[in-house]
């Protein structure tokens, strides 16, 4: 089975940072995106995009705890964490090349998406249709369209390529 | 409590003093919040007369009970103080995410005296207040200030709300901007006020949680909302084109001004052919320009369109641009040119001005060259004929520095007018001294009205009665019977939306609005509330907005509109000749005063005071 992961449109995403609103809401019963497992990423007002958990094949997080406390699930590749290990010490956080573990402000341990049992709610309540839950050869489907159609930009089948073909 | 974070902050910013208290439930009940708060705090803190630009005002921001949550369009915050433009309550509504970090820190409002001895900005680190030097930002524009702060404290979790060098230099439409962008964040000169306290900005960080009643309902509830708004046809223009879309229902109707109310017709007036006036309202211009669309904080909709200009003078500039913009820095001034537009409309939310007021200033000393009351003497050497976007461009930086004849455009159509005299008063688009927005009330008659009778003078939001009339749901064309009562009703249920401080973009959006929203306030806060009581708490807001102004000095003479709207009959296009007669303005008033309970003269009765539970004001303004 291929593990399944929250994908992120840049030109879908308006920033409006619903989702981190939402994962808070579901995860800890509050609104505060400080305590969301997906955050916006936000390089100017203009360019917005949220990032996830990659679910990577061999997690950097997971190699590099000291004290073991997190091991990723082998079906799904979701981290788990041990909660009696883990110590927040952070290791984890600069393993991390996206920066999508972080230590609870209140309960002191790593902290990282868990896909809501495959469900994400994240990717359900975004209103733009901009977060997705995909494996990586549906991402790498999508990615070549969006390249075919780039290259071809300019001439007339671009324009009926791109309001015929869904972008998925 | 639920919902609301149950305390306020006041800051004085001659003592350096830094207080926080209680608000207790019988005000959130009374008050619901945003507007609601503001506007109380306001009448208490303030005292009646003082000059709005000196430290006796007092500047307040405040959140709704639904900000920080998933409530569809719920960053919304206000500000408010006495408006150095119109002398009487100032009001600008912003949406950002500086308002859902305010809320994190944990107020419902913030109420800033006094006046700081030299620049300074404050930091609101949740529970630690900071007054810091504001030396090294003093001058520079919006968006330098808030990239600055930020990487002085090295944290992007903090929200600036700034004033440009239009605020400090206390231009009196002067603007606070959060975030890059402000909504309607501009009117009535809020900046200048928080420029008078060397006041440059306040940023805020804000770790906590907001916590709700109900937050199993609310957020199966909010998701029924993100579905439905995806599909409302409102939204589908707003995401296409933004309030443009909306907007040219009003330029292809000839209900928007050109060349300062000397034209409406957009065929006849533009210099471009019939066809590309048609283009703008097309998938033309998404193509042309629109870049990608941005929303505010918790917004499903995103009506923010960044436009990219790919050729010409204005090459590269990336901005948005808005249905206001486009009439008061456009069509207002004569120019058809999208991209000098666009410009101009990031330079004002740079420098910190409001792009409204702006524009009618602009277009009405534009009329002065015209008439040669100004010349390029006066002017500068700048040649301020109408469609010159060059000289646009030119003199926005002009006023927001207070430079050359900006000086005197600076102080508002109203102030620059009486100053500049030769019967350019005539021609001065403002009510109250605040200038009109992109609604040509000639021929939009309910509008004019509620422009007239808005406590913050020329306000288009306050009712915004142009839809129905637009579209043909009320006469827009003669003023009938039942009018004065349809804009009283629409102006006590948009207060609604501003206690609550969601977006009125927000519209289709909901099944029913009113209990929709009763029903999301218990969601939230765990207290009942009936469509009644929200309604008369709208209708009670309304009336402490009222008994404000009186305090300041209001009479039924200030519910006016400029001579043009009686005089100079709409020129051309499909309303022409539609102009207003003293007459019939006057059985408008009447109808509305009545229908108000208030007297002929405009002011409250006891009686409605005491029945929307405001015997105490009433005896303070001794009705």
């Amino acid at each position: 089975m291929q593990r399944k992961f929250v994908v992120s449109e840049p030109e879908k995403c308006t920033g409006c940072g619903i989702c981190e609103l939402v994962c808070s809401g579901v995860k800890e019963g509050g609104f505060n995106p400080l305590l969301s497992r997906i955050r916006m990423a936000r390089t100017e007002p203009f360019a917005n995009m949220a990032i996830a958990c990659r679910l990577c094949e061999t997690p950097k997080c997971v190699k590099s705890c000291p004290r073991k406390a997190l091991t990723a699930d082998e079906k799904t590749g979701v981290i788990l964490v041990d909660e009696q290990k883990c110590d927040g010490c952070r290791w984890c956080m600069e393993a991390c090349e996206f920066g999508v573990i972080f230590v609870h402000k209140d309960k002191k341990i790593s902290t990282v998406c868990d896909l809501c049992q495959l469900n994400p709610k994240c990717v359900a309540f975004c209103p733009q249709e901009a977060l997705q839950l995909m494996t990586g050869e549906e991402l790498g489907q999508r990615m070549r369209k969006r390249a075919f159609r780039k290259l071809i930009s300019e001439t007339p089948e671009a324009k009926r390529t791109s309001k015929s073909s869904k972008d998925t | 409590m639920y919902g609301y974070a149950g305390r306020m902050l006041i800051v004085d910013l001659t003592s350096k003093e830094t207080k926080i208290e209680a608000i207790p439930e019988g005000f959130c009940r009374k008050f619901i919040g945003g507007n609601g708060f503001s506007i109380s705090l306001l009448s208490k803190y303030q005292k009646p007369g003082i000059d709005p630009l000196s430290p006796d005002n007092i500047l307040i921001f405040a959140v709704g009970p639904f900000c920080g949550t998933v409530i569809p369009t719920s960053a919304k915050y206000v500000i408010q103080a006495k408006s150095p433009l119109t002398g009487f309550q100032g009001k600008s509504i912003g949406s950002s995410f500086w308002s859902l970090a305010f809320r994190r820190a944990g107020y419902d409002a913030l109420l800033i005296k006094g006046r700081a001895e030299k620049p300074t900005y404050l930091f609101i680190d949740d529970d630690i207040i900071e007054f810091c030097d504001a030396k090294e930002l003093w001058g520079r524009d919006c968006w330098e200030t808030d990239r600055i702060i930020r990487d002085t404290v090295s944290d992007d979790n903090v929200r600036v709300a700034t004033i440009g060098p239009a605020g400090e230099k206390l231009v009196r439409f002067a603007s606070i901007v959060s975030d890059h962008h402000h909504e309607d964040d501009g009117r009535t000169g809020m900046g200048a006020v928080m420029g008078s306290k060397q006041l440059k900005a306040v940023a805020v960080r804000g770790s906590k949680t907001v916590e709700v009643a109900n937050i199993d309902e609310l957020l199966d509830l909010c998701r029924e909302y993100y579905k439905k708004i995806a599909k409302g046809l409102t939204t589908t223009i707003m995401k296409d084109l933004g309030s443009i879309g909306t907007g040219m229902e009003y330029l292809s109707n000839c209900a928007t001004p050109i060349r300062n109310f000397q034209g409406t017709d957009p065929f006849k007036e533009s210099t471009l052919m019939k066809e590309d006036v048609r283009k703008i309202s097309t998938k033309w211009m998404q193509d042309q320009y629109i870049h990608r669309s941005i929303a505010c904080a918790a917004c499903p909709i995103g009506c923010d369109h960044i436009d990219f200009i790919r050729a010409g003078p204005y090459n590269g500039i990336t901005y948005k641009i808005e249905y206001q913009g486009m009439y008061a820095l456009g069509t207002n001034c004569g120019i058809w040119y999208l991209p000098a537009i666009i410009k101009a409309e990031q330079l004002c939310d740079k420098l910190g001005i409001d792009v409204i007021s702006t524009g009618v200033v602009i277009a009405w000393a534009m009329e002065c060259f015209e008439k040669e009351i100004l010349t390029v003497k006066e002017t500068g050497g700048t040649d301020l004929s109408f469609g010159n976007y060059e000289a646009l461009i030119d003199i926005i930086p002009k006023i927001a520095n207070r430079e050359g004849v900006g000086d005197v455009l600076a102080e508002g159509v109203k102030r620059a007018s009486e100053k500049i005299g030769k019967d350019s008063e005539k021609f001065a688009m403002h009510s109250k001294g605040l200038e009109f927005p992109g609604f040509d009330v000639r021929g939009l008659k309910a509008t004019a009205l509620s422009f007239a009778v808005s406590t913050r003078g020329a306000d288009h939001i306050s009712a915004a009665v142009f839809g129905p009339e637009i579209r043909g749901r009320i006469n827009r064309f003669r003023f009938e019977k039942g009018q004065g009562e349809f804009v009283a009703e629409k102006e006590n249920n948009l207060t609604i939306y501003d206690l609550l401080m969601i977006c009125k973009f927000s519209g289709n959006l909901w099944m029913n609005v009113y209990s929709d929203l009763a029903h999301l306030y218990n969601l939230v806060t765990g207290i009942p509330l009936t469509v009644k009581e929200l309604i008369t708490a709208g209708e009670r807001v309304w009336n402490m907005g009222k008994i404000y102004n009186m305090r300041e000095g209001w009479t039924r003479k200030d519910d006016t509109l400029p001579p043009r709207v009686f005089d100079d009959p709409i020129p051309n296009g499909c309303a022409k000749g539609s102009h207003l007669t003293k007459e019939e303005f006057d059985s408008m008033l009447d109808e509305y005063y009545t229908v108000r309970g208030w007297t002929t003269d405009g002011v409250p009765t006891k009686k409605k005071l005491i029945e929307l539970k405001l015997s105490d004001v009433a005896e303070e303004v001794g009705v």
